[in-house]
């Protein structure tokens, strides 16, 4: 019998078991530990921020796995290539044109799904030119994300100084969400989108697992390579309003869950890393809030170490592949 | 039938493929050759539909390559290109089963799995089926995307440079097999090659490409000849039959 050559360890499916029960476990100690007071309370409360935090990681998660799949690498992520900069652009420029005051009593849904509308078009049309030209030179697209970065937080910027006072109250409080502070008059519609996505990758799927092979093959066998690209890039631009809305720009952590995923499940196929990217997610986000904010008494400190852990895996992998 | 007319590609001013009129006719083995740059991969890139044209059409058994689904000249035609470089991690028995995508659109049936086992069995991958890709050799590497490239089973089979790494013993199979489902099967093999001794012993035709345009071409003795091959690669070539073959030679 020929050997196999992976080393003896879990089955994805094993893998994906052990992280559906770690999932379940963050959850139920995030919603039961420390809480005081009526559970009547306790319990829908922190049950809706759960909710936004494991939708929040969810689109992160597969919106990284997808944008590397179509870009052929591993290192890049949404954030890095400067999409939730572009959404914080539409929704500046949708207040600096309507005014804080009717921005702020605009139906806020109304208002999201305008951006998002927004967003998939003007991404799509950017991001698909931009493969066209350069999606075969890693070092290139990592550039071109970081000039659109600049580009679009330096615009945005531009118009949050001309705005009057009051219009930049209103920002701000739209702008700067965060783990904690997750806007809840959008999870409904959130869940929606993230729930209609879900459904259009699971058709993706065997597509998206030959799109691993590269584009010449892909198209060899059969793959509508233009088409799948752009519906790939329309999810992932639905997948980052969504969690730039409800918590902010979150550049490099997708990078770390997207990788885990790869490295506990070893495997190619989508059907397997997407859900177990979501899973560590979950854990990472939610069980992380337990360990820091109610075993260590530290107050939203996890986005930031989140981060910083997932800056420097990227800095790492940029190294390694610089040395390949 | 693979017929290509009036085809050009163009990078800025320089015409790579110029105007290239060229039938390749069914059921046999054609081999391209003729120097680096001629622009034999550009064409079998067009023909396959993974370049754009810059002017022209192609046709495959009629179906217009620009214009057919994609789907469905996957069924019909494959490609495999001059390198492949895959960075997922994949084993070689997944490798050979994404051939049957245009099939079963990735749930492999019964019949599936024969194809894939027949892959593996011609190329002589049994042993290492169960390997990933970045763990073999390149010559080991080659061998299993040709054998996905068979186990899609199509009637017109392109290949760019399939020798690439192999060894003589891999090499005059990887051939033999050609020849065989060309012979046996009635498939259209077109292959890239180098090595001239190789296209004479086991092709039917032979077009000889040199600056983006067609040399010459003909049946494959007719191709064979001193002044033919001299005259494409600009040096010194002399034919000898050999058991009946033609045999150049052109060292020293
Ligand atoms: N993307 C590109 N941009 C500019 N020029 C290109 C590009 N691709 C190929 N060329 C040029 O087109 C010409 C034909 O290239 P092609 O790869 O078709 O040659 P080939 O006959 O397959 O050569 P080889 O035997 O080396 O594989 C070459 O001169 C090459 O430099
Ligand atoms: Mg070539």
């Amino acid at each position: 019998m020929p050997e196999r050559s992976t080393s003896p360890g879990l089955s994805p499916r094993q893998v994906l078991i052990i992280l559906a029960a770690l999932a379940a476990v963050s959850i139920t100690a995030f919603m039961v530990i420390g809480a005081k007071g009526s559970w009547g309370f306790v319990l829908p409360f922190r049950g809706t921020k759960v909710w936004g935090i494991a939708m929040v990681g969810g689109a992160i998660a597969v919106a990284t796995v997808l944008f590397q799949t179509i870009t052929a690498n591993r290192i890049l992520t949404p954030g890095i290539m400067g999409y939730d900069a572009l959404f914080r652009l539409v929704r500046t420029v949708q207040i600096f044109f309507l005014g804080g005051l009717s921005y702020a009593t605009f139906n806020a849904q109304l208002q999201f799904a305008l951006e998002t509308v927004l967003m998939v078009g003007l991404s799509t049309l950017l991001f698909r030119w931009l493969f066209n030209r350069a999606a075969r030179d890693l070092y290139l697209l990592v550039l071109v994300g970081i000039v659109f970065g600049v580009l679009f937080r330096s615009l945005a910027g531009l118009m949050q100084r001309l705005i009057n006072p009051n219009d930049y109250a209103v920002l701000q409080d739209v702008m700067f969400a965060g783990f904690n502070t997750i806007d809840k008059s959008l999870l409904m519609v959130s869940t929606l989108a993230i729930l209609g996505t879900g459904v259009w990758v699971w058709r993706l799927l065997p597509a998206l697992d030959v799109l691993n092979l590269g584009r010449d093959n892909a198209i060899n066998l059969g793959v509508a390579y233009r088409s799948v690209v752009s519906q790939v890039l329309i999810i992932i631009a639905i997948l980052v309003s969504v969690s730039t809305a409800l918590v902010g720009p979150v550049t490099f952590f997708g990078l770390l869950v997207s990788n885990l995923a790869y490295m506990l499940i070893r495997s190619h196929k989508h059907a397997l890393i997407l859900p177990a990217a979501v899973l560590l997610a979950i854990i990472a986000l939610i069980g992380g809030q337990v360990i820091l904010e109610r075993v260590f008494g530290f107050d939203s400190a996890l986005a930031i170490i989140i981060e910083l852990v997932g800056g420097v895996v990227f800095i790492a992998m940029l190294l390694k592949g610089n040395r390949k | 039938m693979i017929r290509t007319q009036a085809v050009s590609r163009a990078y800025g001013d320089t015409l790579v493929v110029d105007n290239v009129t060229l039938d390749i006719p069914a059921c046999g083995v054609t081999s391209i050759i003729g120097p680096n740059g001629a622009g034999k991969s550009t064409l079998l890139s067009m023909v396959s539909r993974l370049l754009d044209m810059s002017a022209g059409s192609v046709t495959v058994d009629g179906l217009d390559v620009t214009s057919t689904p994609s789907d469905v000249l996957a069924r019909r035609l494959s490609i495999l290109r001059q390198d492949n470089h895959i960075s997922a991690r994949i084993t070689v028995r997944d490798l050979i089963g994404f051939g049957r995508y245009p099939h079963s659109k990735g749930r492999l049936t019964v019949e599936d799995r024969s194809h894939i086992d027949k892959a593996i069995d011609y190329l002589d991958l049994g042993a290492l089926s169960d390997r990933f890709l970045d763990e073999l050799s390149g010559g080991q590497r080659q061998r299993a995307f040709v054998a996905m490239v068979l186990a899609q089973d199509t009637d017109y089979v392109l290949l760019d440079e399939p020798l690439n790494n192999l060894d003589m013993k891999h090499a005059m199979g990887m051939m033999k097999l050609m020849r065989q489902a060309a012979s046996e099967l009635g498939k259209t093999v077109v292959l890239v090659l180098h090595d001239i001794n190789f296209a004479s012993w086991y092709s039917d035709y032979i077009v000889a490409m040199k600056g983006g345009k067609v040399a010459a071409q003909g049946p494959a003795p007719e191709m064979i000849r001193p002044d033919v091959l001299s005259e494409i690669y600009e040096m010194d070539i002399k034919v000898h039959e050999i058991g009946g073959q033609l045999i150049s030679v052109y060292y020293g």
